[in-house]
C-alpha cells in the first residue's frame, strides 16, 4: 500500500508540475492541428484525405508529446539532483520508474484524442475499431515515453535531451510509414523501418481507421509489446549503470 | 564494549570505492551508535559524500560491508532505506514547488498517508520557522531557508538515522546557527545523526565522535573529549606584534627556549608551552627590539588543533577552503 502511495503521489506530482502546465497543453493542441493542417493542404484531396492522414497524425502527436517531455524533465531533475530524492526513497526502482513514466503516457494517450476528435468534425469515423484504436494509442504512448527514458538515461544535459530525441523522431516521421507507405521507401532504408517500433504502432492505427494494415494487429501488438519492455529494461540497466554508481 | 556494538545502527567494514583509478573511498570501517551524533570530518575530496552515498544506496561500494540497523545492505540497500533521512549537501527539493507540497510530497515517497504528511509538513514548517513561506514556491526561497526546508524533508517520515552532509556550507551565519541548533535538537530527541563537515569548529560543537578522513583513509575515531585531552594540557597563546624587527622571531627562540614559538605571519607569533605562558617577559624582549605588542590572547585548546597534529593538514589550507565556500563565520 506505502508503495502504491509513493507511486501515486509522484504520478500526480509529474502531472501538476509538467504536464497540465498551460504551454505543455498548448503544445498538445496546437502541434497535432498543425501537422494535420500541413498534409491536409499537400494532399490536394480534400476533406477525403482525413481518414487516411489520421494513423500518422495520431502517432506523431503522441510522440512528441511524450519523447521530448519525458526526457526533459527526467534531465532536468537529474541535472538539479531532486531525482535523488526519488532513487533514495524505499520503492522499487522499477515501480519508481513506471511511476515517473506513467504521467507521459497519461499525457501521451490524451494527445492522441485531439485529432481524432477534429477529425470527427471533418469526416466521418463511425467505421472505426475503437478498441484496437484506444489499444494501440496507449501502446505507442508506452513506447514513445520508454522511448523517452531511454533518452533521459543516455545524457546529463537538458539540452542533449532534446538533441537527442530529435535524432530518433524526425527519421521515424518519414520511416514508420506515417505519410509515407514503407513500401514507397527506398529498398535499402525499408529495413530500417521495421526496427522502428513506431511502424508498428502506425500499422495498427492503419487498420483501426481505415483497414489498411499490412501485418496482422496480434503481430503488431506483440512486437510493440516486444519494443516496450526492452526498452523498459535497458533503461532500468542503464539507471543502475550511470545513476547508482 | 560488547553492549555498545550490539547497540550500533551502522556497521561499516572495509569499504572501498574506486572511480577509475581514483580511490575515493580506501577500506574504511566504523560504526554509529543509536543516539550518537557521529561526525565525518575532511577536506573537500576527503571521501564524506561518497561514504554517505554508499550508505544511503546512492552509490554502490567495490568492496566491503553496509550493515544499517541489522540490515545487510551492501548488495540491496533499499532495505533500510525507510529508516534513514538523507539531507545532501546540495538543497535539491522541486523549485516548481511550494514549501509545503514539497514536505507532503516527500512524505508520500515514504507512504505516508493524506492526513498524516499534512499534519507533520504543518508541524514542521512551523517548528523550523517556515510557516510563512509555506506556500511560496522553493525557487523563491533564501539559502538558508532552503537548507532548511531539505533539512525538514530529511526528517518527515521520522527517520531513525539522518544523514547531513555539510549542512551549513554556503550559507550565511545566523542561518548557519539556527541550523546547528536544529541539528542539536534533533539529537536530543533521539535521532541518530550521521554529521560530515568539514567545518571542525562546527564538529567540536555538536558532534559526541569523530571520524577523520583523508583521502579516502579514516585516520582516527574517537570522542570528542578523548580527542582533545591531549592538547588540554597545552598553553597557547597568540601575539600580535606592530613594527616588528627582522631577528624578532629568532630573538624570541633563544630567549624562551622553554617555549614553542612559530611565526604565524608577519608580527604574529603562536606560543606554545607545556607550562603557563607568562606574558611580562615576552612583552619587555618584544619592546626591547622596538616593536609594540599589540594584542595578547590565549588560544583554547581545540580540535583543529587535533587535526592538524593528525592530518598533517595546514590550518591555512582549511581557512583558504572555508573562504572558498562563502563563509565568514
Amino acid at each position: 500500500m506505502k508503495r502504491w502511495i509513493a507511486f501515486w503521489n509522484i504520478l500526480l506530482k509529474d502531472m501538476r508540475a509538467y504536464y497540465l502546465k498551460p504551454p505543455n497543453i498548448s503544445w498538445g493542441l496546437i502541434f497535432p492541428v498543425a501537422w494535420t493542417g500541413m498534409f491536409f493542404i499537400k494532399s490536394g484531396k480534400g476533406l477525403d484525405s482525413i481518414i487516411s492522414l489520421l494513423p500518422g497524425v495520431v502517432a506523431i502527436s503522441i510522440l512528441f508529446g511524450t519523447t521530448s517531455m519525458l526526457a526533459v524533465t527526467v534531465t532536468f531533475e537529474k541535472k538539479n539532483k531532486s531525482f535523488d530524492r526519488l532513487l533514495l526513497a524505499p520503492i522499487p526502482l522499477r515501480l519508481l520508474m513506471l511511476a515517473k513514466t506513467s504521467g507521459a503516457i497519461l499525457f501521451g494517450s490524451i494527445n492522441a484524442f485531439i485529432p481524432i476528435i477534429i477529425a470527427s468534425f471533418l469526416a466521418d469515423i463511425s467505421h472505426v475499431n475503437w478498441f484496437a484504436l484506444v489499444l494501440a494509442a496507449i501502446m505507442i504512448a508506452i513506447a514513445s515515453t520508454f522511448l523517452g527514458l531511454f533518452i533521459a538515461v543516455s545524457v546529463s544535459e537538458v539540452f542533449e535531451a532534446q538533441t537527442f530525441s530529435n535524432f530518433f523522431r524526425f527519421p521515424m516521421i518519414f520511416l514508420c510509414g506515417l505519410f509515407f507507405p514503407i513500401t514507397s521507401l527506398p529498398i535499402f532504408l525499408r529495413p530500417l523501418s521495421y526496427v522502428l517500433p513506431l511502424t508498428y504502432g502506425v500499422d495498427i492505427l492503419r487498420g483501426a481507421i481505415d483497414k489498411g494494415n499490412i501485418m496482422p494487429l496480434w503481430l503488431d501488438f506483440l512486437i510493440i509489446l516486444g519494443f516496450c519492455v526492452l526498452l523498459f529494461a535497458i533503461s532500468l540497466k542503464n539507471i543502475h549503470k550511470r545513476w547508482i554508481m | 564494549m560488547q553492549s555498545k556494538s550490539n547497540n550500533s545502527l551502522i556497521k561499516v567494514r572495509q569499504l572501498t570505492k574506486r572511480f577509475d583509478k581514483l580511490i575515493a573511498v580506501n577500506d574504511i570501517s566504523f560504526e554509529v551508535f543509536k543516539g550518537e551524533l557521529f561526525g565525518f570530518l575532511g577536506p573537500n575530496g576527503a571521501g564524506k559524500t561518497t561514504t554517505i552515498n554508499m550508505l544511503t544506496g546512492l552509490a554502490r561500494p567495490d568492496s566491503g560491508s553496509i550493515e544499517i540497523s541489522g540490515l545487510d545492505c551492501s548488495k540491496n540497500p533499499k532495505l533500510a532505506q525507510h529508516l534513514i533521512g538523507i539531507v545532501p549537501d546540495e538543497s535539491n527539493l522541486y523549485p516548481e514547488l511550494t514549501g509545503y507540497d514539497n514536505l507532503c510530497f516527500c512524505a508520500s515517497l515514504y507512504g505516508m498517508r493524506k492526513h498524516e504528511r499534512e499534519e507533520r509538513a504543518r508541524d514542521l514548517l512551523e517548528k523550523f520557522g517556515l510557516s510563512d513561506a509555506a506556500n511560496r514556491k522553493f525557487a523563491g526561497y533564501s539559502k538558508g531557508m532552503k537548507r532548511k526546508l531539505t533539512i525538514a524533508a530529511g526528517i518527515i517520515h521520522r527517520p531513525e538515522i539522518l544523514f547531513l552532509d555539510e549542512p551549513t556550507t554556503g550559507i550565511d551565519v545566523a542561518s548557519a546557527r539556527q541550523i546547528r541548533q536544529l541539528i542539536a535538537n534533533l539529537h536530543d530527541s533521539g535521532t541518530t545523526i550521521f554529521l560530515t563537515t568539514h567545518y571542525i569548529e562546527e564538529a567540536e560543537r555538536l558532534c559526541q565522535r569523530i571520524g577523520f578522513i583523508v583521502q579516502g583513509k579514516i585516520v582516527r575515531i574517537d570522542t570528542v573529549i578523548s580527542l582533545l585531552q591531549p592538547i588540554q594540557k597545552k598553553h597557547t597563546m597568540v601575539i600580535s606584534v606592530l613594527h616588528p624587527d627582522e631577528g624578532l622571531h629568532h630573538k624570541l627562540i633563544s630567549e624562551f627556549p622553554e617555549y614553542s614559538i612559530e611565526l604565524v605571519s608577519k608580527g604574529q607569533f603562536r606560543i606554545v608551552s607545556e607550562k603557563v605562558i607568562n606574558i611580562g617577559p615576552l612583552v619587555r624582549c618584544i619592546e626591547e627590539t622596538g616593536g609594540e605588542v599589540s594584542e595578547a590572547r590565549r588560544i583554547r585548546p581545540s580540535l583543529e588543533e587535533v587535526f592538524v597534529n593528525i592530518t598533517g593538514i595546514e590550518l591555512n589550507a582549511m581557512k583558504k577552503e572555508k573562504q572558498k565556500n562563502g563563509r565568514s563565520s
